[in-house]
């Protein structure tokens, strides 16, 4: 073949390739703390769909406290895919707009959670209020920063957290709600995330613990330095298990169901393990876990599921109007 | 506060001057008290946090402060901040004018009623202005139920619209609606006091003189009110592009799509991104200091032609 030939050839084939490649747009509507670990995971993402298919995808992010992206969701924004903190708050794109099957939670392994993590304490350096546990945080005078479980996931882990450790320590719900209400009469900011709760206490400078997601602790470590701040892990906590779906009635709507779906594939392969292990989530690959088993400490972990019989119980119980959250929280 | 900025231009055109400083007998201790808690006030409220939003801005050097608006997302946050201040301000221009010249120049009944609605985004808070729409235009408010319902009452209307099946709030055209709603009252709100004391007198003479309607309202009342409808243009505009809590409620928060320049502010805040988020703050506090000078400027011009 001529070089002009092999120019020609070459040109027809670039241009079928062209022709072929699409440009792919998804939305992926995320809690808080989860800003860092996707920018890096979309990135990768796209070099391994762009390897695949051939097709370039952008993902655009959007952040806020779970509830409320959840309640965006609902109301029209169009989430191909939703990353949110619990899976009562997927839950409610069923339960509220049947946007997601009732039976969603089963589509990917791990109940649709493919890293987890869990609340830890992060405090300042030093530890001046000599904080080891959940029973430091209700001593008078300690100023506890948290958000607003009404609005937050994280922050809802965090009261479920404190609840179990009560229910674990004096063996009985009714004290386990004294303890809680003791715990919150404390709380100078009730922040409507999680990030916003961070900033509050790292930025601010107001309180002195901040109960938090582990990756969101590690990540202040890492932007505000060593020498600012520790975390502290209590004696037990509650295993996280932030979710995640397709929202199939947009993705139909945009025809981006099949690579939705890859996107959330993509997160339990060795790959999307590894960068969720590099922003400070617990990966769910034992072999990738393996690796970060140094990263994270070891403590006695209970589930929503063992400790307070599933998301939909443990909502109705304690955030829904009227649950023991209103109760602690309105006679503060 | 808008409102009483017209005032005093109108109240220029009264004859008796206020009493110039020679009128006050207090001790100079009184005066000395007043204006040192004054200028106290204005500098711990107004100058401190100002300087301070471009201290942080440029506390990482000039190259970091120009970074940020390197960035693509805070390129397309500006962008859609300047492009719904280019729908909402003319909006606003043509019904606060037609608002005002209705309620200064003519008698009807329900005057008072009009004036209290126009000035209803006041007293509500931005996040009900937000909300409202979420609740009309939401998928679970009134047009999303329209659009999912088994039997709607006009089929075809239902049917057109899933077809076309417009975004309207968590996209451009709801952040348009919440900061229109927001800042609906800013240039009536001037005008209809200058009108108001300019009376119909010269309107009346041009008629009678036998001009138009049209050729009256353009070479009579347009140039009588200009100075205050540029200064009301200017509040409006400030306002439009700073706006926070309506816009926050509707916008959705995607990154490089429906965030305006405020919001894209909280972003880059709560991702530790502090130079950047206080780079483009400076950027919107800027805009509030040119609004502050063409202020002066507009009041200087207001009282030339008024000696003129």
């Amino acid at each position: 073949m001529s070089p002009r030939n092999i120019f020609i050839v070459a040109l027809a084939l670039g241009g079928a390739v062209a022709a072929f490649a699409k440009n792919v747009e998804l939305l992926n509507v995320s809690y808080d703390p989860t800003r860092e670990f996707y920018g890096d995971y979309n990135a990768a993402f796209a070099k391994y769909w762009k390897a695949k298919s051939g097709d370039t995808v952008t993902v655009k992010q959007s952040h806020g406290g779970s509830g409320k992206q959840a309640r965006a969701v609902i109301d029209g924004q169009q989430a191909d895919v939703v990353t949110l903190a619990l899976a009562a708050d997927i839950n409610a794109l069923y339960e509220v707009a049947k946007i997601v099957p009732p039976d969603w939670q089963g589509r990917l392994p791990n109940n649709s959670a493919p890293y987890t993590s869990t609340i830890v304490f992060l405090v300042r350096k030093g530890n001046p209020r000599h904080i080891k546990d959940w029973d430091d945080l209700v001593k008078p005078g300690v100023g506890v920063v948290t958000p607003n479980p009404k609005t937050s996931g994280g922050a809802r882990w965090n009261y479920l957290a404190a609840w179990a450790y009560a229910v674990k320590k004096f063996g009985s719900e009714e004290k386990a709600k004294e303890f809680v209400g003791r715990l919150y009469r404390n709380v100078p900011v009730l922040d409507s995330g999680a990030r916003g709760s961070t900033t509050t206490f790292v930025q601010r400078e107001i309180g002195d613990v901040a109960i938090a997601w582990e990756n969101e602790a590690f990540l202040a470590l890492k932007e505000f330095g060593r020498d600012k701040f520790e975390i502290v892990v209590p004696s037990l906590s509650m295993l996280a298990e932030p979710t995640v779906s397709v929202v199939d009635k947009v993705a139909k709507k945009k025809g981006t169901e099949m690579v939705a779906r890859a996107y959330l594939e993509y997160l339990y392969s060795d790959e999307g393990q590894d960068i969720a292990g590099r922003n400070f989530y617990r990966p769910r690959n034992e072999v990738i876990a393996a690796k970060y088993a140094g990263t994270f400490p070891q403590l006695e972990l209970v589930t929503i599921d063992g400790a307070f019989g599933g998301w939909a119980k443990a909502h109705q119980a304690h955030f829904a109007d009227g649950g023991t959250f209103d109760q602690i929280y309105l006679h503060k | 506060m808008a409102a009483s900025v017209s005032t005093a231009l109108a109240d220029k055109r009264l004859p008796v001057r206020a009493a110039g400083p020679r009128v006050i007998r207090n001790p100079w201790w009184v005066r000395m008290l007043f204006m040192t808690t004054a200028l106290t006030f204005v500098g711990c409220f107004l100058v401190l946090p100002l300087v301070a939003v471009f201290i942080e801005a440029l506390r990482k050097g000039v190259g970091a402060y120009f970074g940020a608006f390197a960035d693509p997302a805070a390129q397309s946050a500006i962008r859609l901040t300047l492009l719904t201040v280019a729908i909402v301000v003319p909006a606003n221009l043509v019904f606060g004018v037609a608002a005002s010249w209705c309620i200064a120049k003519f008698d009807f009944r329900g005057k008072s009623l009009l004036i209290t609605l126009i000035d209803l985004p006041f007293a509500v808070s931005p996040v009900i202005s937000g909300l409202i729409y979420v609740l009309v235009f939401g998928a679970q408010g009134w047009l999303g139920l329209y659009k999912n319902a088994e039997n709607p009452s006009w089929p075809a209307l239902a049917a057109w619209l899933n077809v076309h099946d417009f975004q309207i709030i968590f996209a451009v055209p709801g952040i348009v609606l919440a900061t229109t709603f927001v800042t609906f009252p800013f240039v009536a709100r001037e005008l209809i006091p200058l009108m108001q004391a300019q009376g119909n007198d010269e309107e009346y003479a041009a008629i009678t003189l036998g001009a138009s309607g049209w050729q009256t309202f353009w070479k009579v009342t347009v140039p009588n009110i200009k100075w205050g409808l540029f200064y009301g243009v200017i509040l409006c505009n400030a306002r439009a592009m700073g706006e926070f809590g309506a816009v926050s409620v509707v916008s959705g928060h995607v990154r490089g799509e429906t965030n305006t320049m405020p919001l894209h502010i909280e972003i880059l805040y709560n991702e530790y991104n502090f130079v950047a988020a206080f780079a483009v703050s400076s950027l919107l506090a800027l805009l509030a200091l040119v609004t502050l000078v063409l202020k002066c400027f507009i009041e200087w011009r207001h009282a030339q032609a008024r000696e003129a």
